[in-house]
């Protein structure tokens, strides 16, 4: 065997081990085909919205991200879904108990209950120590909406859980203590379905604070927004999964609930993407932009249908399951969106430049490398 | 909660709770003297325990670390400008450049004697054939040249880069900034931890406790200079503690003990903030017009910084935020604005199933 071979047996080896060391200049190649490509994708998918953000002149540090991607995976974008879900089904759940509606009661309540654990599993996968998840109870924060949001969804899980658990009941020995449980358990179901009632918004909208209470520029910028985009979502999911499982006779009021929450959704939506100036664009380009005019086809498409589909049970389902998917889609492109905006020192420098120039508009611009 | 906690200028020690805290400790970073040794990196690496952060060329001049990450809590950053002609005129015979004087245009490289023979390679200009690029020639002892014909080994000379023989300098100018954690007045990592594992110390300086943390890496996002970081195969989040082990010791912190030109300085903030006036005076005072503070300022968007800067050119430059602010600054607004949509998501869903003339 010759040097050489040896050398490129070696270079294999290390690249194949995993815990190898990558080889030298690795970091910077990648770096630079970033860079590339970034530039790239930018320049083919901006398109005919060019003209309405100017192009930005900025300078920066070997044109590397000032702030640090979010290190969240998609486990919560996920979670945004399933969280709004939760709480938008409970609501409906409270709501059709009250009003007669048992099939739409049940599901509200069991799709709730898995939306939960759903989001459960979620929260704590994404964590980088998911066995020490329980550190999240050691104090409460309102400076935090992590914190805050713990412990609404542990009271609203609480809540959503013995309200799902009523639905079980009637799968209980008449006899006995299980029995007595029987009896006990509707109404028990029906407060515990209120409280979670009373929890479903906060639920819905805290993550909203979650996105904003951050550096990430498209996040915060969109702070006056945000909450009103997942309380319309998290509406028409739920009100979507009303109209998969739901006989035509009940799914009167999550037509109405459906239409609205896509309303809501689609405007708020329109001003994230159109009204931030620079900051905005993330959510117009790339794959998240992509993503979001999908959401909006979904969305809308599940609203006209929703107010169309009275007499049709096939045309109901496939409605609710365009606001199931709008839902989804528009959770995974504002997500991304922001972890698009982080990477990309143009959303951080330009807007704080424009910023500080405002407030000192003599300020004397100094450059080196710009003159 | 008063708003002021949330945003403005405050001591924060107190108003974390404690009682008869001690002065506020920070760093002030007088990158106008750095020399780029990054002995303030490996000295924090050696006292922190902090590992490896990959053996990599980045192509960024001499930065090979690349930023501040969970395994870099300070970060060297180098930057090469060209410097115009004109500027150097205008900044006359303060620092670097003789008025009226005509620099050769630049040539990438500064032209300059070799300053010590024993560094075996001397830069020079690109005019002269050399056959390699950037182009070398031996230095004046032929011996210990020989190895250096083949490679540009980049060894620093002891001499001003761009300086001319006869003590001009050219057109060309190099940055070297230590950056590091800011220890913020108002933390956007701390507001958001929602363990507790980030805390307040009693010298005002922003410090996790990794056997809080659990990584939800909540913080990552809330810090507004992008510092801290998760460690991968960790999961926890790091970054600089400005040495709380050795601050309750009375030490200083491993870095400003090991910088050679007191570049990094470290003291009582009050202290700092004087003293980097006084230095931004002189050299404004010498036509060193470009120096500015970064981060003194206690009404800030982060209420000043612990740990704050001289810089020689605008803070992007060096990779950092121009005006950053506490995300903490917009919470109550962001609260109320989450009530609206709730209250409007309760009515909606009322009204769906009460209201409007009860249509199935
Ligand atoms: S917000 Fe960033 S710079 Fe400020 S103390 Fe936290 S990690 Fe350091
Ligand atoms: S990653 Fe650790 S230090 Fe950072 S916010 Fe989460 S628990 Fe706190």
């Amino acid at each position: 065997m010759t040097a050489g071979e040896m050398g490129s047996m070696g270079r294999e080896a290390a690249s194949r081990e995993p815990a190898g060391r990558p080889p030298v200049g690795d970091r910077f190649r990648q770096f630079q085909s970033s860079l590339r490509r970034g530039e790239g994708k930018r320049e083919r998918r901006e398109g005919g919205e060019r003209s309405m953000v100017p192009r930005a002149e900025f300078r920066s540090y070997y044109g590397r991200p000032v702030l640090k991607e979010p290190v969240w995976h998609h486990d919560i974008a996920a979670y945004l879904f399933t969280g709004g879900l939760a709480a938008a089904s409970s609501m409906i759940a409270a709501g059709a108990d009250l009003t007669g509606r048992p099939v739409l009661r049940r599901t509200g309540r069991l799709t709730s209950l898995a939306a939960l654990g759903a989001s459960t599993y979620f929260l704590i996968n994404d964590l980088g120590r998911p066995e020490r998840f329980h550190h999240m109870l050691r104090v409460a924060k309102p400076t935090s909406p992590m914190s805050v949001g713990t412990w609404i969804l542990s009271a609203f899980g609480v809540n959503a859980g013995a309200a799902a658990a009523a639905e079980f009941a009637p799968l209980l020995p008449q006899r006995g203590v299980l029995g007595l449980a029987r009896r006990v358990l509707p109404p028990v179901g029906r407060g515990a379905g209120l409280a979670a009632f009373l929890l479903g918004p906060p639920l819905a909208t805290y993550t909203a604070v979650l996105l904003s209470q951050t550096a990430v520029p498209s996040w915060h910028e969109a702070r006056r927004y945000l909450p009103f985009v997942f309380a319309g979502s998290a509406s028409a999911a739920a009100s979507g999964v009303g109209l998969i499982a739901a006989p035509l006779s009940e799914t009167g009021p999550v037509r109405r609930l459906g239409v609205a929450g896509a309303a809501l959704d689609l405007a708020a939506m329109h001003r994230v993407e159109h009204s931030m100036g620079l900051v905005s664009e993330p959510y117009r380009i790339g794959r998240q932009g992509r993503l979001l005019r999908a959401a909006r086809a979904c969305t809308a498409a599940g609203a006209v249908g929703a107010l169309v589909s009275r007499r049709s049970r096939v045309l109901s389902a496939l409605s609710g399951a365009a606001l199931v998917a709008g839902s989804v889609l528009t959770r995974f492109g504002i997500f991304d969106a922001g972890k698009a905006s982080a990477r990309d020192p143009k959303y951080t420098v330009v807007p704080q430049r424009e910023r500080l120039e405002a407030r000192a508009p003599s300020h004397d611009h100094e450059g080196f490398a710009g003159s | 909660m008063p708003e002021n906690s949330l945003y403005g200028p405050l001591d924060p020690a107190p108003d974390a709770g404690y009682v008869d805290a001690p002065p506020r400790m920070g760093f002030f970073t007088d990158t106008s003297v750095c020399i780029g040794c990054k002995a303030c990196e490996v000295a924090c690496k050696e006292w922190n325990n902090v590992p490896e952060h990959g053996l990599d060329l980045l192509g960024m001049s001499y930065d090979n670390t690349g930023g501040l990450t969970a395994n870099s809590w300070r970060h060297v950053a180098f930057i090469e400008q060209p410097v115009s002609r004109d500027r150097l005129a205008d900044r006359g015979t303060g620092v670097g450049g003789q008025a009226g004087n005509q620099p050769p245009a630049f040539a990438g490289m500064p032209t300059t004697t070799v300053a010590a023979p024993e560094s075996a390679v001397a830069a020079a200009t690109t005019g002269k054939e050399t056959g390699t690029e950037p182009g070398v020639v031996p230095g004046p002892e032929p011996a210990a040249a020989a190895p250096a014909t083949t490679q540009f080994l980049g060894m620093p000379s002891s001499v001003l880069p761009g300086q001319l023989p006869g003590g001009e300098r050219t057109d060309f100018r190099w940055l070297m900034m230590s950056n590091v954690c800011k220890h913020c007045t108002h933390a956007g990592c701390l507001d958001v931890c929602p363990t507790g594992a980030l805390f307040r110390t009693e010298f005002g300086t922003v410090v996790v406790q990794e056997d809080i943390c659990n990584g939800c890496g909540y913080c990552i996002s809330g810090c507004p200079y992008g510092v801290i970081d998760q460690r991968k195969g960790d999961g926890r989040a790091w970054k600089c503690t400005l040495c709380y082990d050795r601050l309750r010791d009375d030490m200083m912190p491993a870095c400003a003990k090991a910088c050679p030109t007191e570049s990094i300085q470290y003291g009582p903030l009050d202290e700092l903030r004087e003293r980097a006036a006084a230095r931004l005076e002189h050299l404004h005072g010498i036509g060193e017009t470009s120096a500015r503070l970064y981060g003194n300022d206690p009404e800030d968007g982060v209420g000043g910084d612990g740990a704050f800067f001289l810089l020689l050119d605008e803070p992007e430059v060096y990779g950092l935020p121009p005006d950053p602010v506490v995300p903490t600054r917009d919470l109550p607004e962001m609260w109320r604005t989450a009530g609206k949509a709730a209250l409007t998501m309760a009515a909606a869903v009322a009204v769906a199933f009460l209201g409007l003339g009860r249509r199935r």
